[in-house]
């Protein structure tokens, strides 16, 4: 069985900027340890001289003219914000 | 309440009823049998409405097409321009969505009415429909079990009758699964044959929107307004559209049908193993014949498409940060409070623990051994098709290993629940198209098959289904409480 412990959960997890209560931390540590060896699995096929594939159909994707399309779109998503004022998202300040 | 999408046309056609009659209809079943199935996150009755009587005024002036009118629900997963799109989630229950995404808006302008968003799983992370932040939907033919998932709203309303369609996404098999265990008619296009544009991403490398339907032809006839090429979506295929009506009559003589060694073998569900053979002597007796094919590197789908899709998962979904849209904590003390906490608090177990796997295969020192590992038996297991499909027309599976299970059955555990993946994942790993189809019952509950088609082959896909479902009625036979 992959072993992962309560830190390497809570080291992941803070790369994630997810934290993990304190009273489920045995099943995630469980279910992730089960993932895991679900997983690992993929070992017993030996892929050393096969190349990755990242797009099913192998095309790129398209890029397009980097040039200003519509300038009124900034408006829209800060309608939706939780706290928005001035064309700035609001967050608890950073540098005291 | 059972029409198909061409009966309901020529009824529009034929003024036997307008669209604004059939919305209401259609409105007060879904208000009725809600509360029951839990298919619908919301309803939007004033906004159907709305659309009915446009349509209507379009019949009227004759300038209507054949979808003019004609009502349909939308899987909460794609953005709806001024309504709430939740995703299924906490994180997202009080987004109003800015735009209409791209499969909206093209099957709005072809005159469709919305009814409501449908219920999911989770961010569409799932295969019951149990870890949306709403409650589980309920399979109408056993309100004690799953409709599947994450599609598992559009699924139970469409066979319940609450809609004639519904568009749902597949991402490890999200269209069909949900289809097979509701007894409906779910298609999930090649990748790239349908824009993302507007469908909240889970694992942009493996999804697709597609229509779930009663019959092929309905699926066909959604997939003409749906399909095509998108410029807002760097992934959408250039490849010209077919009309995926044309060749719905075709005969199937002469067809080859691969039927992989490694599906059909001793762990093969006894009744799902008779369920298919007994389909497959339908087919042959249309003139189809069947050979045996080899998906050698077909066991590693499943651990190789959990790596890939938590990976790219854990990426997607790092845009929650409670700055933008979404979920906010309460009271935030500095940034990094409010990062973790509105995530954590916004996002259930589930998805906390794909996010975590696919941190954890990207993470540094462990890229090599799971993300690219991963990425390199996708390349085996698309190769393993290719050469399969250039031996056959198409493949012919199970698509799933159990009928539907009951609610909490597997919620407990989460291999069990992705090792239900197994028939499904390969094809979007493989970015290939499939189509699940009813084809019988085990203990009164439906059952489906699946059909793997080569790229861009939905036309060929279509045509097997629907001479199909000429000589049989499994998609015809109805939730005895629905009817």
């Amino acid at each position: 069985m992959c072993t992962l412990d309560k830190s390497d959960i809570n080291k992941i997890a803070r790369l994630a900027q997810i934290s993990i209560e304190e009273t489920t931390m045995a099943s995630y540590l469980d279910d992730i340890s089960n993932i895991l060896d679900l997983i690992k699995a993929m070992d017993s096929v030996d892929t050393e001289i096969i190349e990755p594939l990242t797009h099913p159909l192998e095309i790129k994707a398209r890029l397009r003219t980097d040039r200003v399309s519509d300038t009124e779109q900034s408006k829209l998503p800060q309608n939706i914000a939780p706290a928005a004022d001035h064309d700035l998202y609001i967050v608890p300040q950073i540098i005291k | 309440m059972y029409k198909t999408i061409k009966q309901l046309s020529d009824g529009l056609k034929n003024k036997e009823f307008s669209s604004e009659e059939l919305t209401s209809d259609y409105l007060n079943r879904c208000e009725s049998h809600n509360a029951n199935l839990n298919c619908f996150i919301h309803l939007l009755p004033e906004q159907a409405l709305k659309q009915a009587k446009a349509a209507d005024h379009k019949i009227r002036q004759r300038t209507a097409g054949p979808l003019t009118g004609i009502p349909l629900v939308h899987k909460d997963i794609l953005c709806t321009k001024g309504v709430k799109t939740t995703c299924g989630s906490k994180m997202l229950d009080n987004f109003i969505a800015p735009y209409d995404a791209t499969v909206v808006a093209r099957l709005g302008d072809a005159g469709m009415v919305t009814l409501g968003k449908t219920n999911m799983d989770e961010f569409a992370m799932g295969s019951s429909n149990e870890t949306s932040f709403y409650g589980p939907a309920k399979n109408p033919w056993d309100m004690e079990r799953v409709t599947g998932g994450s599609s598992g709203g559009s699924a139970a309303a469409v066979s319940a009758g609450l809609a004639p369609v519904a568009t749902g996404t597949d991402t490890g098999g999200s269209i069909r699964q949900p289809s097979c265990l509701c007894g409906i008619t779910g298609l999930k296009p090649t990748y790239g044959r349908v824009s993302r544009y507007g469908m909240i991403a889970y694992a942009s490398s493996l999804e697709q929107c597609g229509p779930m339907t009663r019959t092929a032809e309905d699926s066909a006839i959604i997939l003409n307004a749906m399909a095509g090429f998108d410029a807002h979506d760097p992934t959408s295929a250039q490849k010209k559209t077919d009309d995926y009506t044309l060749n719905l009559n075709d005969s199937i003589q002469g067809l080859t049908i691969g039927l992989p060694k490694q599906y059909f073998n001793s762990e093969l569900n006894a009744g799902i193993a008779e369920v298919i053979q007994n389909a497959i002597n339908d087919l042959k007796k249309l003139g189809a014949t069947v050979k045996e094919v080899e998906l050698p590197n077909i066991d590693m789908a499943v651990p190789a498409y959990y790596v890939i899709a938590s990976a790219e998962c854990s990426s997607n979904l790092s845009r929650y940060d409670g700055v933008h849209f979404g979920y906010r904590c309460t009271a935030p003390q500095n940034l990094n409070d409010l990062y973790m906490r509105s995530r954590s608090e916004g996002f259930g177990k589930e998805v906390k623990r794909r996010i975590i796997i696919g941190t954890y295969v990207l993470s540094s020192g462990y890229y090599d051994a799971y993300y690219l590992k991963a990425q390199k038996l996708r390349r085996l297991i698309r190769d393993d098709f290719s050469r399969a499909l250039a031996t056959v027309d198409v493949i012919l599976g199970p698509t799933v290993s159990q009928p539907a299970f009951r609610l909490n059955e597997l919620v407990d555990s989460p291999i069990k629940m992705y090792m239900s993946d197994i028939y499904t994942v390969p094809a979007n790993l493989a970015g290939l198209p499939a189509i699940s189809i009813p084809a019988g019952f085990i203990d009164k509950l439906p059952i489906g098959m699946q059909i793997t088609g080569n790229y861009f082959a939905e036309s060929k896909l279509l045509n097997i289904a629907h001479q199909f479902q000429q000589v049989t009625d499994w998609h015809n036979t109805l939730p005895p409480k629905f009817l």
